[in-house]
């Protein structure tokens, strides 16, 4: 029923602060570009174009894949917009894939973006109807309880999250287009720096970023003309959870456990840890890397920060997470997670090039958004299933 | 040579001008290059191997060679080569402000063209701006008047690499039913919310429907102003509603309810405020109230013992 | 290909003014009543679509999700489009997933803002937006044109409005709007196009079930299959394209094989889209277009194009046409069009 998916040309941007050097429409093809020239096709080769991004009011266009139809080559062709909140550059990639599975059709180009230059990331995330009942506003303020009750909850020592910061960056230092790129990264380094939204510090959380991720997805026929090896979709997943309610587990969200059982079943996986040869899931603030260790089942309850502190998830580690340096060193929202999936499949195409993780066949790509409740995840292998 | 002793609080004692000014023959390639300019349109020269030469001469300057007679439009748009920045303008300069001279190479060209380069607004004395850069694209701005001379284009500018684009819509919200009469019951210091028919929790405040279960919810429920701070965070960057720092956010179970509240916690220190402590609203005064749930400023210890975490843990 | 069917529809009673319901309060009946219809709690996907402008703040879909009941967590997807593209994302799930049926929705309140206002916020932020032109004078602009090209007049178009409204007031979900030119002037809203030939605002939300094979088979007695389904863009700058013509509606309507349906609902929000709309999918007089009143007659944004879907399969589910059509529209000047085809035969 589900027909094979590849994916056969991955693009990325340069990450930075600001792209001042390109419009919108520069910014995204920048990426499709390369993950043309990747996939060896052209404008015309592409049946259709699937976009995500986080909200509008970042970039102050409603929709703006509408203005940029052509400027993505979609003249005469499907165009479809996702928006699942922070996960929607995973779930982008699998509405994508579906075209492909669904036999709809052979080549899909799929666009994840963010512009955040274009105004203030706070502004655009938070902006409140006057009937707001909450008193406090912003992602650290929201996320950060969750990381305290993780702490205690897992008894988890204070250092934990650092280790993480730093890791990443080190991870960052071998990936051309990372945006935070700190030489000499250190857990001093890390500490020194302020408390935010204390348990979390400012080299604890994510950088914002402008930036654009495409990949090229296939068909089996498709597939077999590309220039280069392909990752196949083994298994895709998307769960979500409302905000709030009683009963809500919001350290552990149920979406996160159901999300990563369905995308493992279908990929015939029992023992993430083992199986899979390495992970770039969506760690913002670095404290999320042991929360989802066991979210996603790569442990026990309260053994996610162990793994960490004993570098398991290190390049050189068991089961490497984030070769790429991870939404900690490049964070342009939209593309976040699609940038998660496309650097998994870099990882089995053997592709990833200085971030290497040596003979990667199976990868997770991992995304999540909200309030910790919408999940998007795909696992991609070198083999075809 | 003009005599120069320095500057002079009395002026100089000495002129050389001649009257009228010099009166030059331009020939035919920089005539050419300056009829041009007069036109509106910048103009290089080939040289016998087929490079552009900007402004144009009679001969190829690395070989001494004439120049072809093909001459070719280049530009507008040129990149910087190299340039300085003058923070303090002499008042022959072309611009009475802090500027940039700079070597421009017009596109399609293979040399460059000297030109006082037009940054914005700069107090006198500036640093030049982080954005001046070679490799800066830049256009020129041409006079209305022009007469045939560099001085046809008044000074070059930076493209155009940002817009700004104001925007503002207007809406008018009502905020529902449910939440209208949430609002209601804070108008008149009552905590309302709703008891869902499936799961049995108490949502507040109440939504007219269960998240989780998906249901209509009617029966309204009075909670009291107490709860527990279940989990927090310290905040040190300033929030619109709690510009001064550190102030702490945090989950609060009200004594009853099925879930959490994130709210501000205050009235104590922020190093002192624990998982498990009990609160309080803190109302502000009853003249002051409107439906608003900024009637509570925010949540404040009360002198009970600290609930276990074993009994909050569930709520996180 | 699998078969999939539409086997419910339900609409709020939309509004043209605000009724004092957040987004969420008019939503959750129409969810309500459609799993009471299908007797279904759970779903194998669930999709919508919304757009934040409405009500001017980020995340309009995360609190609809409390509408759904969505728990244990659900699979759900989420499209910044009509809901009539959540509906093809839907489709093409059940295509390939192991589920056999499929929750979509859409909504919007329109009545909060300037509509034509924030539709400006759509356009070419570089070109466009910043002049400050309007959705309504931009479909003026289509219309001149489609009107200098065919030779229609003014009043033809207000025969397109004059029918559609007929036809709404016989919708009970409808807005019930007067006869073109009563209680009006007379005078043009943006010229050629009058107050008449331009939806009304519209507050409103509606969701379709759809299910596969025999699922689709046990939940309905005659489900609408989905013999055909694609949608097109257009270029976006309207100096570039013949806006006349519609080619993205006319090549989706080949590809979803729009020959011969007896029903067209048409997601035309000016009249003369339909006019632009007929010619591009090869409708003639014989067939039946706009029987809800179509959007002239309500047109809750990020709903009207699943409506469309809804009122076609609607016709299929009563028995009234054994081949209908519906379409959705987005974008200025009818710049993407999708076109969806059903049937009271599923596809041999």
């Amino acid at each position: 029923m589900s027909n094979p998916c590849a994916v056969i040309g991955v693009g990325q941007t340069a990450y930075r602060t600001k792209r001042l050097d390109v419009s919108m429409a520069g910014l995204l093809r920048e990426a499709a570009r390369r993950a043309l020239d990747d996939a060896g096709l052209t404008w015309k080769d592409i049946d259709a174009v699937v976009v995500g991004k986080a909200p509008d009011l970042f970039e102050g266009v409603m929709m703006p894949e509408t203005f940029l139809a052509e400027a993505l080559g979609a003249k005469g062709k499907p165009i479809m917009r996702v928006h699942t909140a922070g996960s929607v550059g995973g779930s982008t990639a699998i509405v994508a894939a579906g075209l492909i599975q669904g036999g709809v059709h052979q080549r899909v180009l799929t666009v994840a973006w963010e512009k955040q230059s274009e105004s203030n990331a706070t502004w655009a995330l938070t902006v409140n109807s006057p009937f707001t009942t909450s008193l406090v506003v912003g992602a650290g303020g929201y996320f950060a309880p969750h990381i305290r009750a993780y702490m205690r909850r897992a008894g988890a020592p204070d250092h934990i999250g650092m280790l993480v910061a730093v890791k990443d960056r080190e991870n960052a230092l071998r990936n051309q287009y990372a945006h935070l790129k700190i030489p000499g990264i250190s857990r001093e380094m890390v500490e020194s720096t302020p408390m935010l939204w204390e348990p979390i510090r400012y080299l604890e959380t994510c950088p914002s970023s402008d930036g654009a991720c495409a990949m090229v997805l296939a068909s089996e026929d498709a597939a077999k003309k590309a220039p280069n090896p392909p990752a196949w979709v083994h298994g895709t997943s998307m769960r979500s959870e409302p905000m709030m309610f009683a009963g809500r587990d919001s350290v552990s969200p149920q979406g996160g456990k159901d999300a990563a059982a369905d995308v493992y079943r279908q990929a015939g996986i029992s023992d993430p840890r083992r199986e899979l040869d390495c992970a770039e899931v969506y760690v913002p603030f670095s404290w999320y890397e042991p929360m989802w260790l066991e979210n996603l089942g790569f442990c026990g309850e309260s053994e996610g920060w162990k793994l960490t502190e004993a570098g398991a998830t290190a390049m050189d580690g068991d089961i490497p997470w984030n070769p790429s340096g991870g939404v900690l060193s490049s964070n342009p929202i939209g593309a976040s997670g699609m940038i998660r999936f496309a650097e998994a499949a870099l990882q089995v195409r053997g592709q990833a090039g200085d971030h290497q993780v040596d003979g990667a066949r199976r990868a997770l790509g991992h995304a999540y958004g909200g309030g910790a409740q919408f999940f998007a995840m795909w696992i991609v292998g070198s083999d075809k299933p | 040579m003009p005599s120069n002793t320095g500057p002079s609080n009395t002026g100089p004692n000495h002129v050389l001008e001649f009257p009228g000014g010099y009166t030059r023959s331009v020939g035919p390639v920089i005539g050419r290059f300056l009829s041009d300019l007069r036109d509106g349109r910048l103009v290089g020269v080939r040289t016998a191997d087929g490079r552009v030469l900007v402004p144009p001469s009679e001969y190829d300057p690395d070989t001494g060679e004439d120049v072809t007679d093909e001459f070719v439009e280049v530009g507008p748009v040129g990149t910087v080569t190299t340039w300085s920045w003058v923070p303090r303008p002499a008042k022959e300069h072309p611009l009475d402000r802090p500027f940039a001279w700079a070597l421009i190479r017009p596109d399609g060209a293979d040399t460059a063209l000297l030109h006082a380069l037009d940054l914005g607004v700069f107090e006198e004395g500036a640093d030049p701006p982080k954005f001046l850069k070679t490799g800066m694209r830049v256009r020129p701005r041409w006079r209305a008047e022009r007469t045939g001379g560099i001085g046809d284009i008044e000074c070059f500018l930076p493209e155009v690499t940002l817009i700004n684009a104001p925007t503002r819509l207007e809406y008018s919200l009502k905020g529902g039913q449910a939440l209208g009469r949430f609002l209601e019951g804070i108008s008149q210091g009552k905590i309302l919310g709703h008891r869902c028919p499936v799961c049995e929790q108490v949502i507040v405040p109440m939504k007219g429907l269960c998240p989780r279960d998906g249901v209509p919810t009617t029966e309204e429920v009075e909670l009291p102003d107490t709860g527990t701070v279940t989990t927090f965070a310290v905040n040190n960057i300033p929030d619109p509603r709690a510009p001064e720092v550190p102030f702490v956010s945090g989950y609060v179970l009200l004594d009853g309810a099925g879930l959490t509240m994130l709210t501000l916690v205050a009235g104590v220190p922020a190093d002192q405020v624990r998982m498990g402590m009990r609160v309080k609203a803190a109302w502000r005064p009853r003249e002051e109230w409107e439906r608003s749930m900024g009637n509570i400023k925010w949540f404040e210890p009360i002198d009970e013992p600290d609930v276990p975490f074993e009994e909050i843990k569930d709520f996180m | 290909m699998r078969e999939i069917a539409v086997v419910a529809f339900t609409q709020s009673h939309h509004s043209g003014e605000d009724l004092g319901l957040a987004e969420i309060e008019m939503l959750a009946p129409v969810i309500t009543g459609i799993k009471e219809k299908t007797g279904l709690k759970q779903f194998g996907f669930t999709c919508s679509g919304s757009c934040d402008y409405l009500a001017g703040a980020p995340f309009s879909f995360v609190s609809a999700l409390d509408a759904v009941g969505a728990w244990p967590p659900i699979s759900e997807s989420h499209v910044e489009m009509d809901a009539a593209w959540a509906l093809y994302e839907a489709w093409v799930k059940l295509l390939h997933g192991e589920i056999d049926t499929a929750l979509v929705y859409g909504f919007g309140k329109s009545s909060q803002g300037e509509l034509r206002t924030i539709l400006t916020q759509q356009l070419d932020p570089y070109h466009l937006a910043p002049l400050g032109i309007d959705q309504v004078s931009l479909a003026a602009l289509q219309a001149r044109a489609y009107m200098e090209r065919s030779g229609a007049k003014e009043d033809d178009l207000r025969a397109v409005a004059a029918r559609s409204r007929a036809s709404g007031r016989d919708n009970p979900f409808a807005l019930h709007l007067p006869e073109p030119g009563d209680g009006d002037d007379g005078g043009y809203d943006v010229a050629p196009l009058h107050p008449y030939d331009v939806a009304p605002i519209t507050d409103g939300a509606a969701a379709i079930v759809l299910a596969a094979g025999d699922k689709a088979r046990e939940l309905c007695e005659r489900p609408a299959w989905i013999t055909g389904i694609d949608h097109r863009t257009e270029a976006h700058a309207p100096g570039v394209r013949d806006l006349t013509r519609s080619d993205a509606t006319r090549i989706a309507g080949e590809k979803a094989g729009a020959a011969g349906v007896e029903v067209a609902e048409l997601h035309a929000q000016f009249s003369h889209e339909e006019l632009i709309l007929r010619e591009a999918l090869g409708l003639g007089d014989d067939v039946t277009v706009n029987p809800s009143g179509g959007a002239l007659s309500a047109n809750p944004m990020m709903a009207a194009g699943l409506i469309r879907i809804g009122e076609a399969a609607a016709r299929i589910h009563d028995g009234t046409a054994s081949r209908a059509l519906g379409h959705a529209s987005s974008g200025p000047c009818l710049q993407q069009n999708l076109v969806c085809v059903l049937s009271g035969e599923a596809n041999e």
